[in-house]
C-alpha cells in the first residue's frame, strides 16, 4: 500500500519558489533519505508532509489521507528542529500532555513504557529544565514515539545527538520499520541514515534531482548521490 | 488600457469635485441655526460612508482571500483598508473642525465621534500588523483574519456607543434629526459629493492597488537576485 | 470525548507551567495593586465620584494587567518549537484556542479574585453585595479578554514586536465588552440589581462573546497551519 505521495508539490514564498514540482511515492515500511544542501527545501517539504505547512499547489498523501486530517496526524509522529518539549514541566508531565492530544487508549501506562524505554523512568518527575542535552533529546525521542505511529517525519534527527541517543533512535527507527512504519528522515548525517533507508530523494533548489533506492554502493561511499547528482559546484 | 481609465476616472472625481465645491460655496444657502460652518458637513458625512464601504469590501475581500488564497484579494484589502482610513482620518478631522467653530471644542465624547476614533484605531492596528509580518503569505492569512475581526468589531462599537453615550447626552446634535427637515438642496448635494468620494475612494484604490503590485513584484526580484547569488 | 480531554490537556499544561513559575502571575498582579494603588490620587477616596467610577477603574486594571498574561499565552509556545508539535498533533484548532483561552481565564480570574478584596479595602467600600451577579459579570468580560486575547495572540506569535502589538489590537476592539462590563460593574460594585435600564450592557457582553468566540474558533486553524 502506498504510505506516502506527493505530486507535482509547489511551495512559495511570495514569489520564491521553495519547492518546484516536486513528486515521488512510497510504499509502507520504506525509510526515506532526505538529502539535499542547507536552503535546497528540506524542511519545507517535512513541514508539508507534517501538516505544518500547506503547499501552494500540488498533492500531498500520507496514509491515503490529507496530512491535515486529525486521523493521519494521530498516526504520524514528528522530531523537527526544535525538541518539541516543555521546559517547565517534567518529563512525566511533558509525555502526559502528548498522550492526552493523541488520544493514546492508556496514557499512564503508555508514558510508562516510554520512560523505560528511553531510560528516563530515574528522572521522571524532573523538570525538562534541569535535563542533560542528551536526556532532553531522549524525551523528545519519547514525545515522538509515545503515540506508536506509523508514519515518522525526522528533520535532521541525528544532528547534535549524543552517541547513547543515536543507538536509541536507531533502535527504534528499525523496530518501528519492522512493524511496517514509514520514516521520512532529512540528514546531513549521511552514514547513520544510509544505513537505515531504503530510498534516498535529493533535493537541489527546490527541485528534486535523484530519487531512488538506496543502494550497496551509496552505503559504502555515503557522498555517492551528492557526487553524482548534486549541484555542479 | 487599465490605467488610462483608471486616470480617467480621476479627473472626472476631481472636476465632480470642483462642481461640487463651486455649489456648495457659492449656491446654496446659509443652514438656519448654523450659518456658514455648515458646510464643511459635506466633506464630514460622505468620507465616513465611504470609508465604511472601503472597510466592508476589505473584509469581503479578506474572505476570499482565506477561502481562495489569490493574491488580487490581499492587495485589494489592504488598499482599500489604507484608503479607508485616510477617509476615516478625514471624517475625524472634519468633525473636529466643525466642533470647534460650532461649539467651542476641539473634542467631545459622544457617540460618533467615539465610535469614530475607535474604528481608525482598530484599522491603524490591521496596517501595524502587516508591517509587523515579513513573510507575504502569512502576512497576507493573519491580516486577513484580523479584516474579518475588524469589522465584526467595529460594528459592535457603533451600536455599543450609540447606547452608551445617548444616556449621557452630549452638546453636539444628532445630525439625523436635521435630516428630516434639510432643505432638498442640500440633501441632493450630500449624496452628490458622496457619489464623488466613491468615486475618488474608487480611483485611490485603483491606484494603490497598482503600487502595491509593484512592490511585489520588486520584492520577489530581490528575493530571485538574493537567491542566483 | 477526547475533544474535551485535548482541551484539557492543554489548560491543564499551561496551568501548571504559570502556576509553577508564576513569572506572568507575579507581574500582572503587582501591575494590578499599583494601578489600583497611584487612582487613590486620581480621584478623593472618599468622594461619591468613587462609586461612579468603580466599575471603570476595575475594569481599566483587569484590562492592563490582564495583557501580561495574554502576551504569554502562545509565546510560551515558541521555545523548543513546541508549537509546531502542538499543530501537528491532532488537535483540532478549535480546542487548541479554547484550552489556552481557559487557561488565560482562570489566570485573570485569579488576578480579579485578589483585585476586589483589596479594591474594597483600600478603598472602603462594600462590594459584594450582589456577588454572584458580580461574578457572572465578571467571568462574561474576563471570557472575552480571554477570547480576543488568545486569537490575537496566535496571529502575532510569530512578530518581533508582539507584546506592544497585542494590546494594540486588543484594546480597540474590546471596548464595548469593557464598557458593558464597567457599566455594570459600577451598577453591582454599589448593591443595585441590574434594572431594565442596564439589562442591554449584559445583552452587548453576552452577544460579544458567542460572536467572537465562535469567529476565533472558526479561523484559529487557518491562522496557525502555514
Amino acid at each position: 500500500m502506498t504510505a506516502l505521495q506527493a505530486h507535482d508539490l509547489w511551495k512559495y514564498y511570495g514569489d520564491f519558489a521553495a519547492l518546484q514540482k516536486v513528486g515521488f511515492e512510497f510504499a509502507a515500511g520504506s525509510c526515506v533519505a532526505l538529502l539535499g544542501r542547507n536552503g535546497a527545501g528540506k524542511t519545507t517539504l517535512l513541514r508539508i508532509l507534517a501538516g505544518l505547512s500547506q503547499a501552494s499547489e500540488g498533492e500531498v498523501r500520507i496514509l491515503d489521507g490529507n496530512p491535515r486530517q486529525a486521523s493521519v496526524r494521530s498516526r504520524i509522529g514528528i522530531i523537527g528542529h526544535g525538541i518539541g518539549i516543555y521546559d517547565d514541566l517534567s518529563a512525566e508531565e511533558n509525555l502526559l500532555t502528548f498522550a492526552r492530544l493523541y488520544a493514546v487508549a492508556n496514557p499512564a501506562k503508555a508514558v510508562d513504557h516510554w520512560l523505560e524505554r528511553t531510560d528516563l523512568a530515574r528522572v521522571r518527575r524532573g523538570k525538562a529544565r534541569e535535563f542533560s542535552r542528551g536526556m532532553r533529546q531522549r524525551l523528545a525521542i519519547a514525545r515522538a514515539f509515545i503515540h506508536s505511529p506509523n508514519f515518522l517525519i525526522l528533520d535532521e534527527p541525528f544532528t547534535s545527538l549524543d552517541d547513547r541517543a543515536i543507538a536509541l533512535l536507531q533502535g527504534l527507527l528499525k523496530d518501528a520499520l519492522h512493524q511496517g512504519a514509514t520514516v521520512v528522515l532529512s540528514t546531513h548525517q549521511l552514514k547513520e541514515a544510509l544505513e537505515l533507508a531504503s530510498h534516498v530523494l535529493l533535493l537541489n533548489r527546490g527541485k528534486l534531482a535523484f530519487s531512488g533506492v538506496r543502494t550497496a554502493e551509496m552505503l559504502a561511499n555515503p557522498g555517492w548521490v551528492y557526487q553524482h547528482y548534486g549541484e555542479a559546484a | 488600457m487599465r490605467d488610462k481609465i483608471i486616470y480617467g476616472a480621476g479627473i472626472f472625481a476631481a472636476l465632480y469635485f470642483v462642481r461640487n465645491l463651486y455649489v456648495i460655496l457659492l449656491q446654496l444657502p446659509d443652514e438656519a441655526m448654523q450659518g456658514a460652518v455648515y458646510r464643511i458637513f459635506f466633506f464630514h458625512l460622505p468620507p465616513y460612508f465611504t470609508a465604511v464601504a472601503c472597510f466592508l469590501g476589505a473584509a469581503i475581500a479578506s474572505g476570499l482571500y482565506l477561502k481562495t488564497k489569490n493574491w488580487k484579494y490581499d492587495v485589494f484589502a489592504v488598499s482599500a483598508t489604507e484608503v479607508g482610513l485616510a477617509l476615516a482620518a478625514i471624517n475625524l478631522v472634519t468633525g473636529m473642525i466643525w466642533g470647534r467653530q460650532q461649539w467651542g471644542i476641539w473634542w467631545t465624547w459622544d457617540a460618533r465621534l467615539t465610535s469614530a476614533l475607535i474604528t481608525w484605531l482598530i484599522y491603524l492596528g490591521y496596517l501595524m500588523l502587516r508591517e509587523g509580518i515579513k513573510d507575504p503569505s502569512e502576512r497576507a492569512k493573519n491580516s486577513a483574519v484580523l479584516s474579518i475581526f475588524a469589522f465584526f468589531a467595529v460594528y459592535f462599537t457603533y451600536k455599543a456607543n450609540e447606547w452608551y453615550r445617548t444616556q449621557h447626552p452630549g452638546p453636539v446634535l444628532t445630525i439625523r434629526t436635521g435630516k428630516n427637515t434639510i432643505d432638498p438642496a442640500m440633501q441632493a448635494m450630500l449624496f452628490h459629493n458622496l457619489g464623488a468620494f466613491l468615486l475618488l475612494a474608487v480611483v485611490l484604490v485603483a491606484v494603490r492597488m497598482n503600487l502595491e503590485n509593484s512592490q511585489r513584484a520588486v520584492e520577489s526580484l530581490r528575493r530571485r537576485a538574493h537567491a542566483i547569488a | 470525548m477526547t475533544y474535551f480531554n485535548q482541551v484539557f490537556a492543554i489548560a491543564g499544561k499551561d496551568l501548571r507551567s504559570e502556576l509553577r513559575t508564576k513569572e506572568a502571575l507575579n507581574a500582572s498582579l503587582s501591575f494590578a495593586v499599583v494601578i489600583l494603588l497611584l487612582f487613590s490620587f486620581v480621584v478623593d477616596p472618599d468622594s461619591e465620584m468613587l462609586e461612579q467610577m468603580s466599575g471603570g477603574l476595575l475594569w481599566m486594571v483587569f484590562a492592563f494587567s490582564g495583557v501580561l498574561i495574554l502576551n504569554r499565552g502562545f509565546a510560551r509556545e515558541l521555545p523548543n518549537d513546541c508549537l509546531d508539535a502542538l499543530i501537528a498533533s491532532p488537535i483540532p484548532g478549535s480546542a487548541l484556542f479554547f484550552g489556552k483561552a481557559i487557561a488565560n481565564f482562570a489566570l485573570i480570574a485569579i488576578i480579579e479574585a485578589i483585585c476586589f478584596p483589596v479594591f474594597g479595602i483600600l478603598y472602603n467600600l462594600t462590594w459584594t453585595a450582589q456577588l454572584p451577579v458580580l461574578v457572572a459579570v465578571s467571568a462574561l468580560a474576563t471570557w472575552a479578554m480571554a477570547t480576543l486575547g488568545t486569537m490575537f495572540g496566535a496571529l502575532t506569535v510569530n512578530m518581533q514586536l508582539r507584546e506592544l502589538m497585542l494590546p494594540m489590537l486588543i484594546y480597540p476592539m474590546l471596548i464595548p465588552a469593557l464598557m458593558s462590563a464597567m457599566q455594570l460593574t459600577t451598577l453591582l460594585v454599589a448593591g443595585q440589581a441590574i434594572d431594565s435600564e442596564h439589562i442591554i450592557w449584559l445583552r452587548v457582553l453576552i452577544a460579544f462573546d458567542i460572536i467572537f468566540t465562535s469567529l476565533a474558533a472558526v479561523l484559529v486553524e487557518t491562522v496557525l497551519v502555514g
